[in-house]
């Protein structure tokens, strides 16, 4: 046992470069705790692209492929739907699709790479419920407009291009994923030019 | 015998814990019908527990799994359906029992000083008990605690900037999957009845500390020297030292929690169990509010149910969220909605607590946010048409009207005199 004097300062200055050094442990240690909450490797794996065959699709047909877990439609437009595009255009939110809710290769009034192949994640942008397909009756839900996708949940309500009306809860546009044609009639759900 | 008591006593003072929290502790000898929820909530507290236990026996939380170990619990487990409609009832008597519990601290000013910290613990544990609903919804892995899931995790895509890789961290995958089941799982089991229990024994501790507020509001501990104190309201009982500060204190118009307000609480056990099981063998589905339709249903991420409703208890809420057109700001007001009440010992800004002493307002008001929390709860379940969007918004307004109103008149409230005593 000493006698000598209790040094203050330095008591203080171990005080604190103790608590530095172990608050550091601290943050390291939650590391592995709060990254094994990240997708695991195998989920990133299942995560792939997915290609669909619509070579045997019908004018108006809607198709789901499943991309990361997430419903993707293909709906083979008619040129009536095509046409009809324009003419609503007032009543959307963001006609010219400025949000990036999609590639800048479908960043256009049918927002799609050809005019007729909709591509879309069918997951409603307010929420996450998946829209149901009307082709021919969205006319109940949107005066004058002939087919869209109306989400059941809380009543938001999108063109055939995916575009979102006016005084709807969501928020923005039907998001595009990345996609692009292997060939005339097989599109690749996931990647495209940029990212493959 | 006795030898054994005092060398335990001596080591862990249990019987003195026992009359400090049990047989000596003063209660208000008014304690009406609204007191009987906080012990009802430690009832079903430990029926979630016991029942959850056993039924983590059987069920197999992966999503190949789960819906079928469901089906095995309900079909071939012996008394399985009876410990899983135990359980499924009680997360909805847990929120009966807590709402009226809530508003008993409402109506009586309990929340008012020096019990702020106690209904600070009361709603974290509102807060815990919330989450535990939520993960355990999600479960049997049917269509609403998938789809259910999905929207109330979309919430957190909100926040700006981080949204969308918060909720891909909080799934541990793209979309809701085994990953999201499993972590849920376990949260559920675990990490969250711990963090209940935790909460519980503190909101317990706290009440002990600053004592048991009344439907008068006023103290019961009094200064020894107060000459304003009857002498026939000094309690007669022995109360413990803790609460009678060394005789500097004395109590007045109390009881001994125990054995008093345990057999009065045994009377209030006797008719909620009458309720409880009458739900659980002939409606345990609470038609259709207790568990939806949709979720005797596998969880199906290619298909969305018609119509997506949260579980009754969180449809006030919900309502809310919904009510606002912009997703961000709808939870910021969702989560306001809950701040709101935490904040509620300092929104209120009047010296008296019960509400038979405070202005004719005041009970309007009260009134009102019953009306409004209640018409929420029920247009929470709706879908949402023009109508009941407008509507959900009125309610949402004199939601939160119910707490500005509050702040602005408690400061200089009409109120009418208090007693002396307890009435």
């Amino acid at each position: 046992m000493s006698n000598a004097p209790v040094d203050h300062g330095r008591r203080r200055f171990l005080t604190i470069a103790t608590s530095v050094v172990g608050g550091v442990g601290a943050i390291g240690a939650a590391v592995p705790f709060i990254a094994s909450w990240s997708p695991s490797e195998r989920a990133r794996q299942a995560g792939a692209a997915v290609s669909a065959d619509v070579s045997k699709m019908e004018e108006g047909q809607l198709i789901r492929v499943e991309w990361r877990g997430k419903p993707v439609w293909i709906v083979k437009r008619t040129q009536e739907m095509i046409e009809q595009l324009p003419n609503h255009e007032n009543r959307l939110r963001d006609p010219e699709s400025k949000e990036l809710q999609q590639p800048v290769y479908a960043q256009n009034r049918h927002r799609s790479i050809r005019p007729e192949f909709f591509v879309a994640v069918g997951i409603c942008t307010h929420f996450g419920c998946s829209p149901t397909y009307m082709p021919n009756e969205f006319a109940s839900q949107a005066e004058g407009v002939r087919s869209g996708f109306f989400c059941p949940c809380h009543g938001s309500r999108f063109d055939i291009a995916g575009r979102v009306f006016q005084n709807v809860p969501a928020p923005t546009n039907l998001e595009v994923p990345p996609y692009m044609f292997t060939d005339e009639f097989t599109i690749l759900v996931g990647e495209d030019e940029e990212t493959a | 015998m006795k030898n054994l008591m005092n060398w335990i006593e001596y080591r862990l003072p249990v019987v003195e814990k026992m009359k400090i929290h049990m047989t000596q502790y003063p209660a208000p000898k008014n304690f009406n019908f609204w007191y009987f929820f906080g012990s009802l909530a430690i009832v079903v507290l430990v029926n979630q527990i016991l029942t959850g236990i056993w039924l983590t026996m059987n069920y197999e939380p992966s999503a190949e799994g789960a819906f079928r170990s469901i089906e095995y619990i309900m079909r071939d487990v012996e008394y399985g359906w009876l410990l899983r409609y135990m359980h499924s009832t009680g997360a909805s008597a847990f929120f009966v029992v807590v709402y009226l519990h809530m508003l008993r601290g409402m109506m009586y000013g309990s929340y008012q000083k020096p019990r702020e910290l106690l209904w600070i613990f009361g709603m974290l544990i509102y807060l815990v008990l919330m989450a535990e609903a939520f993960m355990g919804y999600m479960l049997p892995w049917g269509q609403m605690s998938f789809w259910g899931a999905q929207v109330i995790i979309s919430i957190f895509g909100v926040i700006p900037f981080i949204g969308d890789d918060l909720t891909l961290w909080i799934r541990g995958d793209y979309v809701i999957s085994g990953a999201t089941l499993n972590r849920f799982f376990a949260l559920h089991v675990i990490a969250l009845p711990l963090v209940l229990v935790i909460l519980v024994f503190l909101h317990i501790m706290a009440l002990h500390e600053v004592g048991s507020n009344n439907p008068d509001g006023i103290d019961t501990k009094r200064d020894k020297d107060d000459s304003s104190v009857p002498a026939d309201a000094v309690s007669k009982f022995e109360f413990h030292d803790n609460f009678t500060k060394g005789g500097k204190k004395v109590i007045i118009d109390s009881i001994p929690f125990h054995p008093y307000y345990t057999v009065k609480d045994l009377v209030g056990l006797a008719g909620f169990l009458f309720l409880f099981a009458y739900v659980i063998f002939f409606m345990p589905e609470g038609g259709g509010y207790f568990l939806e339709a949709p979720n005797f249903e596998l969880a199906n991420p290619m298909k969305t149910p018609e119509h997506i409703a949260p579980v009754w208890y969180f449809t006030p809420f919900y309502a809310i969220l919904r009510a606002v057109p912009n997703p961000l700001f709808g939870a910021i007001a969702m989560f306001a909605a809950i701040l709101a009440l935490a904040l509620l010992p300092w929104i209120d800004r009047g010296k008296v607590r019960s509400i038979r002493y405070r202005c004719g307002l005041h009970k309007l008001n009260l009134v009102n946010f019953c009306i409004s929390f209640v018409a929420l709860g029920i247009l929470g379940v709706l879908p949402a048409t023009p109508l009941y969007t407008f509507l959900s918004q009125f309610f949402s307004f004199t939601y939160f009207g119910f707490f500005i109103l509050l702040w602005f008149y408690s400061k200089n409230e009409n109120t009418k005199p208090l007693p002396e005593r307890l009435t």
